[in-house]
């Protein structure tokens, strides 16, 4: 068990986003959370990365409990995220936004004077990270002159960079072709294998890439836990199929 | 192009009119503050309007162990400043890096403001809007009191300056090359996700801050003995405004943009008001032109590309 979450609640004033959800995530599993638009999904990974303070209930990572301690002191722990809307630096090069990663994990940013260009920790293992996602031919290009979805490619390899323990991945294929998700989704799951990331948790609605490379699927549906299992029970759950499955062929996209 | 630069500097009271040469102990001094001031304002994304503040502490520094401590080394009156100007920075800098945008300048322009008031008040130590004088400090021991004024500033302090100058310059050149300065332009370009990569960008901001105000302070020391005198005028809040047009003018985005904006401010300044008296309005025209037509400055034209920045300061 690396991650359990326990009767988390929610509150936005009156409205109640999640509804005492309870999980459990374990080493060397590909979980992905799926629902409906409003299920709940975004306050989750919120709560889940410490981002949010539950209303209630609590969030153990690695049997430490995590609720609201915010970004900076969940990445020293050891886990990373990516996000629903891609998140770069725009003027930062490839290799420059990966080196910030490296730095990162190693704790060198407090280095003044140190020449980066020296470091060769910090620059070999910026390589590593870009030649692991296809990006060492991009190497030098600003992030903002990147293809969407080699920015998005970016976003998710800055967080390995960090060399998590768990990742989470806030849509990690939304806003790309479709000819381009699977790529993604290929060389994301070699790329945790290789740096030994123990688990990934995703958010996703493309349910291909759902039933294609989850381990175990998490159904949620006005803030609860609609039900949990493999893929091929999720794909025998009526309920599941009529409330999230189903309208997912409807509508293709949006926020969760 | 540096080399050219360098040479030039360096033979410069040989060969041009004294004048030229005095005019030069200023921007000597403003590119110290720049180049500290654009560590937080390009490198970082944070707009003070507030260094007058670590100018004035600098300035103030130099005039008070003058003539109150009978301290004459310039060397210890530029390390009392940096420490001065670092002391001083730590707490204010603490609260101003926890807002950003318009929230930060305005707060650094209230610190700015409290300073102003201080000096114009604490009489007895500051000499209220009469200032105090500078007296002429001694440089690398060497007593210069035989020389002429003249002779003085347009020679070895003149040298000294630039030797301040390029050792600030150097030690910049490896602080934004650094992880350090690595992590302040991953902050500035998107700070959401500095932090989700485990940048806590308070406290790097904070460094940013701290370090600038050292170099304000530095440079503030410089921009005394060539006048003999202080007054509060440099910690008006003005003068935090030209430093950022200054900077403006060079163009932010470019490591030397700030020390070219010094460079042609100090010169563009003195022939306008040699011209014309209303030196305010040329320049604030030019300020219009610069944001609208040239955001990056003339480093910008020379590049010839605007930069990305421009839209989030």
């Amino acid at each position: 068990m690396i991650l359990r979450a326990e009767g988390v609640r929610m509150f936005y004033g009156d409205f109640c986003a999640l509804d005492g959800v309870s999980l459990a995530v374990n080493a060397g599993e590909f979980v992905s959370i799926i629902g409906p638009n409003g299920a709940g999904k975004s306050t989750l990974i919120n709560v889940l990365t410490g981002a949010l303070r539950p209303s209630a209930g609590t969030i153990r990572f690695k049997e430490r409990d995590i609720s609201g301690i915010g970004p900076v002191r969940l990445a020293r722990l050891g886990m990373a995220r990516s996000f629903q809307l891609v998140q770069i630096f725009p003027d930062l090069t490839v290799l420059e936004t990966l080196q910030v990663a490296v730095v990162s994990r190693l704790n060198r940013g407090s280095r003044l004077f140190g020449g980066l260009s020296r470091d060769r920790e910090v620059q070999e293992g910026a390589l590593a990270i870009a030649e692991l996602f296809g990006l060492a031919g991009k190497a030098h290009t600003p992030s903002k002159h990147l293809p969407q979805g080699d920015k998005k490619l970016l976003d998710v390899a800055s967080a390995f960079g960090l060399y998590p323990e768990i990742i989470l991945l806030d849509e990690p294929t939304s806003g790309v072709s479709t000819r381009d998700k699977h790529a993604i989704m290929e060389i994301l799951v070699s790329a945790s294998r290789q740096l030994g990331i123990k688990s990934i948790i995703q958010v996703e609605h493309d349910m291909d890439i759902v039933f294609g490379y989850s381990d175990r699927i998490i159904a949620l549906h006005q803030g609860r836990v609609l039900a949990g299992g493999t893929p091929d029970e999720i794909k025998a759950n009526e309920e599941v199929v009529n409330t999230v499955v189903g309208r997912r062929t409807v509508t293709p996209d949006g926020g969760g | 192009m540096l080399g050219v630069a360098a040479a030039a500097v360096l033979a410069l009271p040989l060969a041009a009119p004294v004048y030229h040469v005095l005019l030069m102990l200023p921007f000597m001094a403003y590119a110290v503050i720049l180049l500290g001031l654009n560590l937080l304002f390009g490198y970082t994304g944070l707009v003070s309007f507030g260094h007058a503040l670590f100018m004035g502490i600098g300035a103030y520094t130099g005039a008070v162990l003058t003539t109150h401590f009978g301290v004459r080394s310039l060397e210890l009156i530029l390390l009392t400043a940096a420490a001065l100007g670092a002391l001083v920075a730590a707490p204010v800098g603490a609260l101003c890096v926890r807002y950003v945008k318009i929230y930060f300048s305005m707060l650094t322009l209230a610190f700015g403001m409290l300073f102003y008031t201080f000096l114009l008040k604490f009489y007895r130590l500051t000499g209220g809007d009469e200032g105090i004088r500078v007296l002429r400090p001694s440089l690398l021991g060497f007593d210069l009191e035989a020389l002429a004024k003249i002779d003085y500033l347009a020679g070895p302090y003149y040298y000294y300056s630039l030797g301040v100058l390029a050792l600030a310059a150097l030690v910049m050149w490896r602080i934004v090359h650094s992880a350090f300065g690595l992590c302040l332009r991953s902050i500035r370009d998107n700070p959401a996700k500095a932090e989700a990569l485990g940048i806590s960008i308070a406290r790097y901001r904070w460094y940013a801050f701290v370090i600038s105000a050292v170099y304000a302070a530095a440079g503030g020391a410089l921009l005394g003995p060539p006048t003999g005198n202080v007054d509060p005028t440099l910690a008006y809040w003005t003068h935090s405004g030209n430093i950022v047009f200054m900077t403006l003018l060079g163009g932010f985005a470019s490591f030397f943009g700030p020390v070219l904006g010094a460079f042609v401010f100090i010169f563009l300044q003195d022939t306008v008001m040699s011209v014309v008296p209303y030196w305010r309005l040329v320049f604030g025209a030019l300020l219009a032109f610069l944001v609208i037509f040239a955001p990056g400055g003339l480093m910008g034209l020379f590049a010839g590309r605007r930069p990305g920045e421009v839209s989030r300061v």
